[in-house]
């Protein structure tokens, strides 16, 4: 009896919400910090591979310690879990002279912001028609401007409240560097509002979905396998994605695309633009003094911000979930699976970029930072928006 | 003196940064692409690879204390090396070599001859001070401990360490 009672009250319309909610928040939050452990391994085996090293390969399972004759390294993916083991097992050190509670408070509110902007990021299509989304707001991208500035308080904080020089010019710096990007990174993503009439990601996508990523300049229409074994569909398909408006307007959307790559860089503190950490003139910029568990909550939201940004990037620009010729979530669960895998290797791929983009260029200096954000990318987001409003109101499909 | 330097005058798509970064991203590209299948790697996997054949014969390495081909031992607990090493790591307790033995002429010998690794600074100048030439800087680097007990290396592990050192000055010997 009970069963049919519990089930009908699983089922009523708010607490079906609420339930499958927390169970998205509870999986996909689990997933990011999984994809942080493994991108912090990325990023070091990478880093080493780039730099012609090895990286680690020690980490493995002790099978000597049971008798076998080796041990097995698993090419040091165990560092993924000593990782975290060590800095948590750490004594969590709080220097004499620090403002207490702005110096607890400060990791914590650099680790919430990008927790918070994966609320909207659409990470499928549907399993077993619940949305993947946890969170579907019509607001959505500026709920993540919103959001991902806040990132800043808790670096300025950190800076402030360890009361020592270093921390304090990596929070100084760090304040600087947003105002110069936030401008930019804001105004770089309007002409995609423009085109997809749309601030919901998940109708931006869906835009995707039907007219092609927006990085591309051409996407074939209604392309499907079967349309192989027709060669006058898919001919009638290849010429019916020709568009002059769309190749038009793929020029500010290529300009958007990278200037919102760049401050996406800016706004997660990734090198080049990682003046608030500067470890060769900061020592550790605003985490010197952080310890242990506190400076873990620094790495888990700097690397939560890399994974919200590239999350935001793939569901901008690169078509989110979606891949041609895999159907959506509507065709059955492993659908549905597969479409989140889909925007897990998008992202993946974003981070192994951001990784690559870090070992390879230098830091730019503070004024030229500032430089590029003002005279740089500020006046071209700008133009940008006139040139698709232009193309968008003369050049018809 | 002013030294004027002049700063070459980017072109447009210098100053882009664009192409350069481009270029860079290239060159690691390639860097990731050759040592992700083992090739151009220049680190060595340390305790099983070592660059110990290459090391100079200079290398200062452990202190140790040395006997000549005539099966010597070459210290006459003189101290020196004691008084010069500026952690003060060595701490030598002398004896007297008794009557009848076949050094007697030499007088003192070391009981005890300990050199504490925790402290050593291998600044070789135990060695450049010796005026028996009794103990040298070998090339063992790898000296490890669990306790500070264990890092004290005493008189037969130096020995030990040291071993025969051939073409030292011949001074003790029978005529003289
Ligand atoms: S090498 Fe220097 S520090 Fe080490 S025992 Fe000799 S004198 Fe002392
Ligand atoms: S090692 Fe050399 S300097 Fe040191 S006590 Fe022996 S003879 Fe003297």
């Amino acid at each position: 009896m009970d069963t049919v009672k519990i089930l009908h009250f699983l089922t009523t319309p708010w607490v079906f919400l609420l339930w499958t909610s927390f169970l998205k928040s509870f999986i996909f939050l689990n997933l990011t910090i999984i994809v942080v452990s493994v991108t912090v391994f990325a990023e070091r085996k990478v880093s080493a591979l780039i730099q012609d090293r090895v990286g680690p390969n020690r980490v493995g399972i002790p099978l000597t310690l049971f008798g076998a004759k080796k041990d097995s390294f698993f090419w040091g993916l165990g560092q993924m879990v000593a990782d975290p083991i060590k800095l948590l097992t750490k004594e969590n050190f709080v220097p004499a002279g620090v403002n207490k509670f702005y110096f607890w408070l400060a990791p914590k509110l650099v680790m919430i912001p990008p927790i918070l902007i994966l609320a909207v990021l659409p990470f499928g299509s549907t399993l077993f028609g619940i949305p993947m989304t946890i969170a579907e707001m019509n607001v959505g991208v500026l709920y993540i401007f919103a959001i991902s500035s806040l990132s800043v308080y808790g670096i300025t904080l950190a800076g402030w409240a360890s009361n020592s020089k270093f921390p304090f010019i990596g929070g100084i710096r760090s304040s600087s560097q947003m105002i110069s990007y936030e401008l930019a990174l804001g105004l770089s993503v309007v002409p995609i509002f423009m085109i997809c009439g749309s601030l919901n990601l998940n109708e931006i996508v869906d835009w995707q979905i039907k007219n092609g990523w927006l990085v591309s300049p051409y996407w074939p229409k209604g392309f499907e396998l079967s349309l192989l074994l027709h060669p006058s569909d898919l001919i009638h398909a290849l010429v019916a994605g020709l568009s002059i408006q769309r190749f038009a307007l793929w020029i500010p959307l290529l300009i958007s695309f990278i200037i919102f790559l760049v401050a996406i860089f800016a706004e997660t503190n990734r090198l080049p633009f990682d003046l608030p950490e500067a470890e060769q003139e900061l020592v550790g910029g605003y985490h010197t003094e952080y310890a242990s568990m506190n400076f873990a909550l620094f790495f888990l939201g700097e690397y939560a911000a890399m994974f919200a940004g590239s999350g935001a990037i793939v569901s901008l620009f690169l078509g989110g979930w979606s891949c041609p010729l895999i159907p959506d979530g509507s065709h059955g669960w492993f659908w549905g699976l597969v479409n989140i895998g889909v925007f897990f290797v998008k992202v993946s791929l974003m981070l192994l970029f951001m990784i690559w983009v870090r070992w390879t260029l230098p830091r730019f200096r503070y004024d030229q930072l500032m430089k590029l954000g003002w005279l740089g990318f500020f006046p071209i987001a700008l133009g940008n928006i006139f040139l698709t409003a232009l193309i968008l109101a003369f050049i018809h499909h | 003196m002013a030294i004027i330097v002049n700063r070459p005058k980017l072109t447009f798509v210098e100053r882009c940064y664009l192409p350069s970064i481009l270029a860079g991203l290239a060159i690691t590209w390639k860097h990731l692409k050759r040592a992700l299948f083992k090739k151009g790697i220049v680190t060595m996997q340390y305790p099983e690879e070592k660059w110990d054949a290459n090391m100079p014969e200079w290398y200062r390495g452990a202190p140790t204390l040395v006997s000549d081909e005539h099966g010597k031992d070459r210290c006459v607990a003189c101290q020196l090396c004691e008084f010069i090493c500026p952690p003060r790591a060595i701490t030598i307790k002398p004896m007297e070599i008794p009557e009848g033995d076949q050094w007697r002429k030499v007088e003192k010998r070391p009981e005890e001859f300990d050199i504490d690794m925790a402290r050593c600074i291998y600044c070789g100048l135990c060695e450049e001070v010796c005026p028996e030439q009794a103990i040298y800087l070998r090339k063992d680097y790898s000296i490890t401990g669990l306790n500070r007990a264990e890092m004290v290396h005493d008189k037969k592990t130096l020995y030990k360490l040291g071993g025969v050192m051939k073409g030292l000055v011949f001074k003790w010997n029978e005529l003289k």
